[in-house]
């Protein structure tokens, strides 16, 4: 959960651990994907990952968390890993209180009230998925990915297929949380608005087979 | 709903008149009694105890056939749907299986197991296993691929991911081959009573099918098809309501 010291004790936990992703080659059938995406991420720090649709993205953010294994290269990751999908892949049929208590076993009922009560679902913990607007859907995957308090967060495009006062609003939501979980983050989006309003370290994929581009950008700067 | 209950209601009342008539024009109560001729044998059997003692041991290898076979079933479904290898392997026994005439397995198994209850359910359910299996594996090669990879990342355990991920997808499936699961192994049940047991509706069946007592066949006939009809309104439907909440709320 996100109280301080369960929160400080993951913090020092991690403190002397990077997440290390080094894909050497990516291929579907005769096609490379990716070839040689090679970076860290240091502990409490926010990675985006910038680059048109369809160049490779997603699949580098199910490698790095593990879901994709058909590939050469390694991944160094901690265990206590969380994921928040394009879609909110949530379980239709649990309640919004059940989907993050099965997820955590460990997280009590009270702890997930907060967590819901945190994105501002405190009032639909007895809803079923389906009840919800796609904006709440999200916010309970959100609550779903930090109730665990993640070493490592991976975000596949998070705030597509929302209007604009719902995404800003997530923004902010997402923003809060990692401010005060402070899991390392890796989120791959092709707004750079986004990225620049979330992330440390901008890395950008381009070509085909996509690589990471030699420049970084920082805070909106290229170095 | 009214609606449709009243429209139950009356159709069945219209085969009810529909027997009356045929009854009065076949004029023959051996051949054809009319419902009302089935009244006194019927509350004559139930006050002896016979009709309630052979409807329990119907129903008891009814529900010991049913939940073998959807176990075993849902099991074997599963495991095809989840891995090619396993489904290119044992699809073709599905297929011999599936086409195996009932009565042939009825009559293997009580040669080779001997003519006792293991043998009598056992034939049922192998019956029935093919067709559960079927019906899931369809169910289980349409499951999520993305609910399976959010559970692999949180690491949700074997039985959690069985129980809260798995089963919830495949239960309309479940639900479908349970429905035809239970019409399909009662007729089943009776028929291995009438080839190898001394109890049961499908025992007395056949002693008075002997006799030719058609009143007391249609007494048992109806009478399990009313205790049928109980299990599917007090279990099957509410079972059904509760697992689909979540679509209707």
């Amino acid at each position: 959960m996100g109280d301080p010291a369960t929160v400080g004790a993951a913090r020092a936990a991690l403190a002397d651990r990077v997440i290390r992703v080094n894909v050497i080659r990516k291929t579907f059938g005769a096609s490379v994907v990716l070839d040689r995406v090679v970076f860290d991420i240091n502990p409490g720090e926010t990675v985006a990952i910038l680059g048109p649709s369809g160049i490779g993205k997603s699949t580098l953010l199910r490698i790095v968390a593990g879901i994709d294994t058909a590939y050469e290269g390694e991944v160094e990751r901690p265990a206590a890993l969380a994921i928040v999908f394009q879609e909110p892949t949530l379980l239709p049929w649990r309640s919004a209180l059940r989907n993050l208590t099965l997820v955590h076993p460990g997280l009590s009922d009270d702890d997930a009230r907060a967590m819901l009560g945190k994105v501002g679902l405190g009032d639909k913990a007895g809803l079923f998925p389906r009840q919800l607007s796609l904006g709440q859907q999200r916010r309970l995957a959100l609550a779903r990915a930090f109730a665990g308090a993640p070493e490592l967060l991976i975000m596949d495009e998070p705030f597509t297929s929302l209007d604009p006062a719902t995404a800003e609003a997530m923004l902010s939501l997402t923003e809060r949380l990692i401010a005060e979980v402070r899991p390392a983050t890796l989120f791959v989006t092709h707004a750079r608005s986004e990225a620049d309003r979330l992330a440390d370290r901008i890395l950008e994929l381009r070509g085909a087979p996509a690589t990471l581009a030699p420049h970084l950008i920082r805070n909106g700067a290229s170095s | 709903m009214t609606d449709k209950r009243t429209v139950t209601a009356l159709s069945l009342f219209g085969l009810l008149l529909l027997w009356f008539a045929a009854a009065a024009l076949t004029a023959d109560p051996q051949i054809l009694p009319s419902p009302a001729a089935l009244v006194q044998p019927f509350l004559r059997e139930a006050a002896s105890g016979e009709l309630p003692y052979h409807l329990s041991q119907t129903l008891i290898r009814v529900a010991w056939a049913f939940c073998l076979a959807m176990a075993l079933g849902i099991a074997l479904g599963l495991l095809m749907g989840r891995s090619e290898r396993v489904d290119r392997w044992l699809d073709p026994w599905l297929v011999v299986f599936l086409n195996l005439p009932a009565l042939v397995l009825i009559v293997l198994c009580y040669l080779w197991i001997g003519l006792n209850e293991v043998a009598a359910i056992v034939a049922v359910t192998l019956n029935k296993v093919p067709n559960v299996a079927t019906v899931v594996r369809e169910g289980a090669r349409a499951l999520d691929p993305q609910l399976d990879a959010m559970a692999r990342v949180y690491r949700m355990g074997r039985l959690t991911r069985l129980v809260h991920v798995t089963l919830p997808q495949l239960a309309p499936f479940i639900a479908a081959s349970a429905r035809s699961g239970v019409a399909v192994i009662w007729k089943i049940v009776l028929v291995v009573e009438f080839l190898g047991r001394s109890s049961g509706v499908g025992f007395k069946i056949h002693m008075f099918f002997q006799l030719f007592d058609v009143a007391m066949v249609l007494v048992y006939a109806l009478s399990f098809i009313a205790v049928m009809l109980a299990v599917e309104w007090a279990i099957l439907q509410p079972w059904e309501r509760r697992v689909r909440r979540w679509r209707t709320a």
